[in-house]
């Protein structure tokens, strides 16, 4: 059994244009392993959408990415105001996002169902003040 | 149909990214925020968008769009246009709303239903 491939990446809270260039190399990684389009798409939407709450609500964080030939896994650590009311958040259409953030295109309550709708599981474990993780993965 | 005959019937302007005007565009998608984009659209998408920031371009990369269609006259900067050209991504600007683009394409793809 061969090692997983593990990418590391910093999310950087800041400017938002940079938004998304964690997802994007993950996505070039992943299609050079000849990962299919299908898996490719929904692995890059969850992540994107991931890397993007985490600069909206948790200035940045951490991605990592567990690559096998059965799993893509990603672990998106932060360490933001945490999730206080978690059913809430997992309604699509509610967002506690900003207006200047609304203005760019995001925000609308659609992320985290489109992170689980997106994926084959998601975890999420969230503590008020400490940060939250969120635990996906995708089978190949 | 094409994105040669998408830039018609919208009469609009090709920018400089991509140059595979012939591939067929399969699915629309018209959001004006990208969420919704993320959410809803399905693959082989052409996106249409009043909305004109780099996130736009990412959003499209992450979603394999095929050619986004910016209306409302929207210009991106040469900076959008770039990403776009890397990512393979065929870029057009119309004058026409977003209400009378989508209804111009439904039109177009739902002859005889």
């Amino acid at each position: 059994m061969s090692e997983p491939i593990v990418l590391k990446y910093k999310v950087t809270d800041g400017e938002f244009q940079h938004v998304g260039e964690a997802s994007s190399s993950v996505k070039k990684e992943l299609r050079a392993l000849g990962v299919s389009p299908d898996a490719l798409r929904r692995i890059s939407v969850a992540m994107y959408e991931g890397e993007v709450n985490m600069v909206i609500h948790a200035n940045g964080g951490t991605i990592t990415v567990e690559i096998t030939p059965q799993q893509v896994k990603m672990i998106l650590d932060d360490v933001g105001p945490g999730i206080p009311d978690l059913e809430k958040a997992m309604q699509a259409g509610w967002s506690t996002a900003p207006d200047e953030i609304r203005n760019l295109g995001f925000g609308a309550g659609m992320g985290l169902p489109n992170m689980k709708a997106n994926t084959d599981t998601m975890e999420i474990d969230t503590r008020v003040g400490e940060g939250t993780r969120i635990t996906m993965t995708v089978n190949l | 149909m094409t994105q040669r005959d998408v830039a018609k019937l919208l009469n609009a302007r090709f920018l400089e990214a991509s140059e595979d005007y012939d591939r067929e565009a399969v699915n629309f998608c018209g959001a004006d925020m990208m969420s919704e984009a993320l959410a809803f659209s399905h693959e082989n998408t052409t996106l249409l968008t009043g909305l004109c920031n780099q996130q736009v371009i990412r959003t499209a990369e992450m979603l394999d769009v095929h050619a986004i269609i910016f209306v409302r006259g929207k210009q991106p900067t040469p900076e959008m246009l770039e990403m776009a050209k890397e990512k393979d991504i065929v870029v057009m600007s119309t004058c026409e709303t977003m209400y009378n683009a989508c209804g111009k394409i439904y039109h177009a793809t739902h002859k005889g239903e």
